[in-house]
């Protein structure tokens, strides 16, 4: 390996600057509000964790995770989402009353990247969980949310994508027979490989109506209309339950008035067997990847001993950052340049002025080298200096 | 006014085929189109802006956004591995990836030497054969690789199989068949559905 330069960083780390700082914690604001509004409170959770425990419950592909040994040997991860890490919690703390519990965070999450730059390695989330309500109501609730938040964090060009894990499971396994012949016809989902899909069904010894119904699963994307093109797709019991639900999610978001960002899209899918229900993706014009994505997870807290459900989303703030585009998040700062024989005088003027509410700096001039350039970096500069008892020079 | 499209196409062997291909679908491209040595071409009358890459790196225009959609041969797709959607096989510069040699030849038992531009591709294909081989990466001309000892077999792109012969080498195996697929980004897909499904189903018919 070649020797590193003194400035370089593990691959897809990145610093945030003052400007990008503030522009982040305004926007971090702004939703964590909004999430306290609705109720949720927010928590903190360690940034390691066991592999055995959070490492493998956690929908994070192993090869993404950041692994390390603690003294005793065991294998530990930093965090890749928190989505596990509070189910942990709520499975062991929470949950004695019995109640709904609605869990938020905003914290940095660890993916180790492979290829290239543009996808960072640490990213901040800013997301909610809801554990312990299984009704569609809460599903509802997870989107009324998410739409709210990213409305109030100013964002205007966006779109959900709402599908549903279990339909696509019923369907397959209603037209294939068996697990395993779903699993392998939902690769190609999850592989996002349509041309291979196509392929493989058509090799399949199935009857034409079914052959057709596979490949007009793919056609199951659009306006509330595709409900009903579902139902008509699917005969079992549990898979109609699935559109049902849809059917109910979709009067819940119109009574929560969000329906305008909502399409449908059954044909998406997500982590093996992560998510069990209702599931969606939030994509905004301008950035190739998704902002946010969510979904109910019923299987999850069962890991750490408790069978209840869940439901959730995470918002990734660097994406919605760039889906927002300029932001300026450079907030202006006084300055105020003493001499050592106005000191006080300098640190009761600052002190004023600092209590309504100002960011001012205060600053030695004999520490300024340049001085042009640190009467440019302030929004106003005044000068203490000198004799004792004159106004302040603007 | 429709939201303007951004096409990724690759550079050489299949870009005449795909703007013919585009042409029949019945989308008006200018002549100068297959002479430029522009990178970017805006067709305003169908509000497309065209990217010229090279054929490779189509997929990780699309992959990141930059592009909405692509024309990439399922090679790339296959080495690649990139996150998006492969919606339509183009049927289009059809070719396959094979395993090819000196003849006569045997690997060497020790340290099986494969030569290729598609190193993810071949390490997958010899270890679901059983075999361990050591892969080297070359960006062209692989060929060469076996007749002067670099490696055991190569691994290529294969379409009339002229440049094997010439140089004396031939096929032991075929690993896929390749042709040239419509790729869109994830997002694309859901948020510009409308544009990209009449783009896929005007080209679905004249293929």
């Amino acid at each position: 390996m070649s020797r590193l330069f003194m400035f370089e960083k593990p691959l897809g780390m990145r610093d945030t600057l003052p400007d990008l700082y503030e522009t982040k914690h305004h926007v971090r604001s702004v939703l964590e509000d909004e999430m306290k509004r609705w109720g949720f409170q927010f928590i903190e959770t360690p940034t390691l964790e066991y592999y055995e425990t959070v490492g493998t419950a956690s929908a994070i592909l192993d090869q993404q995770l950041f692994k390390l040994l603690d003294q005793e040997g065991h294998t530990l991860v930093l965090r890749p989402d928190m989505t596990a890490p509070i189910a942990r919690v709520a499975a062991s703390k929470l949950l004695k009353e019995k109640l709904p519990n609605r869990l938020a965070y905003s914290a940095n999450v660890f993916r180790a990247q492979q290829r290239e730059g543009g996808r960072p390695a640490e990213f901040e989330q800013v997301g909610v969980e809801c554990i312990g309500d299984e009704t569609v109501s809460a599903d509802g609730e997870m989107i009324a949310l998410a739409i709210s938040s990213l409305k109030k964090a100013g964002l205007k060009n966006f779109q959900l994508s709402v599908g549903h894990a279990k339909f696509v499971q019923e369907l397959f396994i209603e037209i294939l027979g068996n697990e395993e012949r779903a699993r392998e016809l939902t690769r190609f989902l999850y592989e996002k490989n349509y041309v291979g899909y196509r392929e493989h069904v058509k090799g399949l010894p199935l009857s034409s109506i079914d052959t057709q119904r596979l490949l007009s699963f793919l056609e199951l994307r659009g306006g509330s209309e595709v409900i009903g093109m579902a139902l008509e797709l699917i005969e079992n019991g549990k898979g109609k339950e699935a559109v049902l639900e849809l059917q109910e999610l979709w009067d819940v978001v119109q009574d929560f008035e969000e329906g305008s960002f909502i399409k449908f899209d059954l044909t998406l899918v997500s982590h093996m067997s992560y998510y069990t229900g209702i599931l969606f993706e939030v994509y905004a014009g301008k950035v190739g990847f998704p902002i946010g994505n969510g979904g109910r997870y019923d299987g999850l807290l069962e890991k750490f001993g408790k069978s209840i459900g869940a439901t959730g989303f995470a918002l990734n703030l660097d994406r919605l950052l760039e889906a927002l585009g300029q932001l300026d998040g450079n907030i202006p700062a006084a300055c105020i340049l003493f001499s050592p024989e106005r000191r006080k005088e300098a640190y009761q003027l600052a002190s004023e002025r600092r209590a309504s509410g100002e960011r001012v700096v205060l600053q030695d001039i004999s520490g300024v080298k340049n001085l042009d350039a640190c009467t440019n970096k302030f929004s106003d500069v005044a000068f203490l200096i000198g004799k004792a008892g004159k106004e302040p020079a603007q | 006014m429709t939201e303007q499209l951004t096409i990724a196409m690759p550079k050489g062997r299949i870009f005449q085929e795909a703007a013919e291909l585009l042409r029949k679908a019945g989308y008006r491209l200018p002549p100068e189109f297959d002479d430029s040595r522009k990178l970017i071409i805006d067709v305003e009358e169908e509000n497309f802006r065209f990217i010229l890459s090279k054929p490779m790196d189509v997929a990780t225009y699309v992959e990141h956004g930059v592009a909405d959609l692509g024309i990439a041969g399922k090679d790339v797709l296959l080495e690649e591995e990139r996150d998006v959607y492969e919606v339509l096989d183009l049927k289009i510069s059809g070719c396959y990836l094979a395993v090819a040699g000196l003849p006569g030849t045997k690997m060497n038992d020790v340290a099986p030497k494969v030569a290729t531009k598609y190193p993810n591709v071949a390490a997958a294909y010899f270890r679901e054969q059983g075999e361990q081989v050591e892969i080297i990466k070359l960006n062209g001309s692989i060929e060469l690789a076996p007749l002067i000892g670099l490696s055991d077999r190569i691994v290529d792109i294969v379409s009339t199989g002229r440049t094997l012969k010439e140089n004396g080498l031939v096929e032991y195996e075929t690993i896929t068949a390749i042709t040239s697929r419509l790729i869109v980004n994830p997002v694309s897909y859901r948020i510009k559905d409308e544009r990209i499904s009449e783009i896929v189903n005007a080209l679905s018919k004249v293929i």
